[in-house]
C-alpha cells in the first residue's frame, strides 16, 4: 500500500472518496474509464468531470482561502451572474474587443469581492450576513445589466476559453490548473497563506504578532471574488450568453463543500488547495456518476445530502473526542 | 437607557414601513384601500409565518436554512396525501405539520450533540428535502378538493372592498402563537438567554439541549405551516417552488430588527419586516415601468441599512459592558 505513505493522513479520506466513486462507476458502466480520441480531442467520461468541473473549482479555490479566515462567502453564485451579464453586455452591446473585456470582468469581480471583504473586515459584520447582501441583490444587479433579457454574443476568444481544445485538452481545465499553480505560489511561497491561516485559527492572537487582520480578510474576499469571476467567464462563455437568474445558481452550497469534504473546518485556521481541487472532483464525479448510472437526477440532491451529513459527523469535534480516547 | 435601545430596530423599521405605505397613498389612490392592505397580507402569509419561526432560531444565534426546501416538501407531500391517498385536507395538513416538528427537532438535536455549526446542518436539511421532495414527483400536482375551496373562498370582509383571507387570519393567529412563546413562556426566555450568551446560560442552568431542539422544532413548525399555507395559496404541489424563500425570510427578520447576533429582538417586528418586503413588491406592481428585479435590488439595500444599523447599536452595547 503505497497509498498510506503519502504525506500526511489528511489527503487519505478525501482521496479515498474519490477512487470509491470512480470504482463504483466502473462497475456500473464498464466503459467509464475509456478515453478515446475524436477529432483531435481527448473525450470520455473522465474529461467530461474535469470539464463540468471547472466553474466549480474556481469557485471552490476562492471558498477556500475565505473559510481559511474563517468566513464563508455566500455570495459567489450572484457575483458570477454579474459578471457574466457584464461580459455579455461589453461584447454585445458595446462591441468591446475580448482584451479588454476580459480585465473588465475581473475588476467587476473583484470589485464585489472588497465590498464583501470592506462588510466584513471593517464594518465587523458576521460572514453569513455579510455576503448575504450580495445574494440577495446581486441577482438584481446582474438583471438590471442585462435588462432582465438573456444576451447573447459570438466571440471566438471566448468560445476557445469555454469550450475550446488545446493538445487534447478542454482549455478551460488547463486554465483553472495554471491558476490553482499560481494561487498556490503565490499563498505558499510568500507568507500570504500562513498569515491567512493565523487571522482563521486566532484572530486577536495573530493581532498581537503583527498581523493586520483586517487586510488579510479583506484580501481573501477579494480573491473570492476573482475566482467568481473567472468561474462567470468561463460559465457565459461556454453558452455563449448571460443568464442572470440560473448561472451559477447553487454553486455556492457545492464549492462549501467542496471545500468541507478537502478536510477544511468550516471554523477556519487551515486550508489546502490541492485537496479543496480533489473535493471539486468528488462532487463532480458524485453527480456525473448519478448521470451515467441512469439514476433519475432528482437523486442528486439526496446523495450529496447524505455526503455533507456523513463528512460532518466525521468532522465533529465529538466524534472525533471518542475515536481518540 | 438598554431597554431604549433594544426598541431603536423595531422602530425603525416601524418608521419605514410607514413611510413606504405613506408613499404608496400619496401616489396611488387605491393603495390605501383595504383591498391593498389585504392582499398584502394574503399574499405574504408563507413568508411571514415561515419568518416567524426563523426569528426564534436567529434570536438563539442560529440559522435555518432549510425553509424554502421544506415548504416544496410540504406541498407536495401534502399533494400526493390528498390525490393519491386521499387523505381529507386537514389530515394532510397535521401530517404535514408533525413532520415539521419532527425534522426541525432532529436538526436541532444534531446541531446541539455533535457541535455542528446550524447553518452546514440546515444545509443539508435543505438539500434533502428537496431531493426528497424531487424523488417524490418531478412535475406539479395540482390538488382539488372541496374543503381547498372552502379554504380559498373563505373571507372576513373588511371595510371598504378588501377583507381577511383564511391564510392572512392563519398567519395572524401564528404571528400571536409565537409572540407568547418568545414573551411570555419559559421557552422563550431560554431562547433569549443562548442567543444573548451560551455559556453564561448553560452556567445558569438553561437546558441547551432541549432548548436548541425545541428551537428547530418551532422552526420546523413554522416552516412546514407556511409550506400548508403556501400548498393551499397555489393549490398545487411543486418541488421547485419557493426557491430562495429562506433569504426573504432571513431578510424579514433582519429588516424586522432581530440583531443577527442573537438574543435581541421582538418577533412581532418580523411582521414589519415581511410586510416592508411586500409593500416594496406592491409598490414596484404598481408602479408598471419599474422592473421585478429593483425589489431584489432594493430588499439588498434595506438589509445592508438594517445591519449596518445594527452595528452601531452592538458596538454602543459592548461600549456599555466595558463601562
Amino acid at each position: 500500500m503505497k497509498f498510506l505513505t503519502l504525506p500526511g493522513r489528511r489527503w487519505l479520506w478525501p482521496s479515498i472518496a474519490l477512487v470509491v466513486i470512480l470504482l463504483t462507476n466502473l462497475l456500473l458502466s464498464p466503459g467509464f474509464f475509456s478515453v478515446r480520441i475524436v477529432d483531435d480531442h481527448l473525450y470520455g467520461s473522465l474529461i467530461d468531470i474535469l470539464h463540468r468541473g471547472t466553474p466549480l473549482a474556481f469557485v471552490a479555490l476562492g471558498m477556500a482561502v475565505v473559510i481559511a479566515t474563517g468566513g464563508i462567502d455566500l455570495s459567489v453564485g450572484a457575483i458570477i451572474a454579474i459578471c457574466g451579464a457584464t461580459m455579455a453586455v461589453l461584447l454585445k452591446g458595446a462591441g468591446l474587443s475580448p482584451a479588454l473585456v476580459l480585465p473588465i470582468v475581473l475588476l467587476v469581480g473583484l470589485a464585489c469581492g472588497l465590498w464583501n471583504g470592506l462588510l466584513v473586515a471593517f464594518l465587523d459584520i458576521q460572514p453569513i450576513v455579510a455576503t448575504l447582501i450580495l445574494m440577495v441583490a446581486g441577482r438584481g444587479i446582474a438583471q438590471m445589466i442585462t435588462d432582465g433579457q438573456i444576451v447573447t454574443f459570438h466571440s471566438d476568444f471566448f468560445s476557445l476559453i469555454g469550450s475550446g481544445f488545446f493538445l487534447g485538452l478542454p482549455v478551460r481545465v488547463l486554465v483553472v490548473i495554471g491558476f490553482a499553480i499560481l494561487l498556490a505560489l503565490l499563498l505558499r511561497r510568500t507568507a500570504l497563506g500562513l498569515f491567512l491561516e493565523s487571522v482563521g485559527g486566532n484572530a486577536a492572537a495573530s493581532r498581537l504578532a503583527g498581523i493586520e487582520a483586517r487586510w488579510i480578510r479583506l484580501a481573501a474576499y477579494a480573491v473570492s471574488g476573482i475566482c467568481s469571476a473567472l468561474a462567470g467567464i468561463v460559465l457565459t462563455a461556454d453558452i455563449k450568453g448571460a443568464d442572470a437568474n440560473n448561472a451559477g445558481l447553487w454553486l455556492e452550497l457545492d464549492a462549501i463543500l467542496a471545500v468541507v469534504i478537502g478536510g477544511a473546518a468550516l471554523k477556519g485556521g487551515r486550508f489546502a488547495l490541492g485537496l479543496t481541487l480533489i473535493g471539486v472532483l468528488v462532487i463532480q464525479s458524485l453527480t456525473t456518476s448519478i448521470l451515467v448510472s441512469g439514476l433519475p437526477s432528482q437523486y442528486t440532491l439526496v446523495v450529496k445530502a447524505i455526503v455533507v451529513l456523513a463528512v460532518l459527523f466525521l468532522q465533529s469535534p465529538r466524534l472525533q473526542r471518542l475515536r481518540s480516547k | 437607557m438598554l431597554k431604549n435601545e433594544r426598541l431603536v430596530p423595531l422602530l425603525a423599521t416601524l418608521a419605514v414601513l410607514i413611510l413606504l405605505y405613506g408613499i404608496g397613498m400619496s401616489q396611488y389612490r387605491n393603495f390605501a384601500s383595504t383591498l391593498v392592505l389585504g392582499n398584502l397580507l394574503t399574499d405574504n402569509a408563507f413568508l411571514i409565518t415561515a419568518a416567524i419561526g426563523m426569528t426564534f432560531v436567529i434570536l438563539s444565534g442560529g440559522i435555518d436554512l432549510s425553509v424554502g426546501s421544506m415548504i416544496a416538501f410540504i406541498g407536495v407531500l401534502f399533494a400526493i396525501l390528498v390525490r393519491d391517498a386521499g387523505w381529507h385536507p386537514l389530515g394532510a395538513a397535521a401530517a404535514a405539520l408533525l413532520f415539521g416538528v419532527l425534522f426541525g427537532a432532529a436538526m436541532g438535536w444534531l446541531i446541539d450533540s455533535f457541535d455542528i455549526q446550524p447553518f452546514i446542518v440546515t444545509l443539508a436539511g435543505m438539500f434533502l428535502l428537496r431531493g426528497l421532495a424531487f424523488v417524490m414527483s418531478l412535475e406539479s400536482i395540482p390538488i382539488v378538493h372541496p374543503a381547498m375551496d372552502a379554504f380559498a373562498g373563505f373571507r372576513i370582509p373588511l371595510p371598504g372592498r378588501g377583507g381577511l383571507s383564511a391564510s392572512a387570519l392563519v398567519m395572524l393567529g401564528a404571528l400571536v402563537l409565537g409572540i407568547i412563546l418568545a414573551h411570555r413562556t419559559r421557552f422563550g426566555t431560554n431562547v433569549y438567554a443562548v442567543g444573548g450568551d451560551k455559556v453564561s446560560a448553560a452556567l445558569l442552568g438553561v437546558p441547551i439541549r432541549r432548548t436548541t431542539v425545541g428551537i428547530y422544532a418551532v422552526s420546523g413548525f413554522y416552516s412546514s405551516l407556511a409550506g400548508v399555507l403556501y400548498t393551499l395559496y397555489t393549490a398545487s404541489g411543486y418541488p421547485l417552488a419557493a426557491v430562495g424563500v429562506e433569504l426573504d425570510a432571513i431578510a424579514a427578520v433582519v429588516i424586522g430588527g432581530t440583531l443577527l447576533t442573537g438574543g435581541i429582538g421582538y418577533v412581532i417586528g418580523t411582521l414589519f419586516g415581511g410586510l416592508i418586503q411586500g409593500v416594496i413588491q406592491t409598490l414596484i406592481a404598481f408602479d408598471g415601468s419599474l422592473n421585478s428585479w429593483w425589489t431584489k435590488i432594493a430588499i439588498g439595500g434595506l438589509l445592508f441599512t438594517f445591519i449596518v444599523l445594527q452595528r452601531l447599536i452592538t458596538r454602543s452595547f459592548s461600549s456599555l459592558r466595558k463601562g
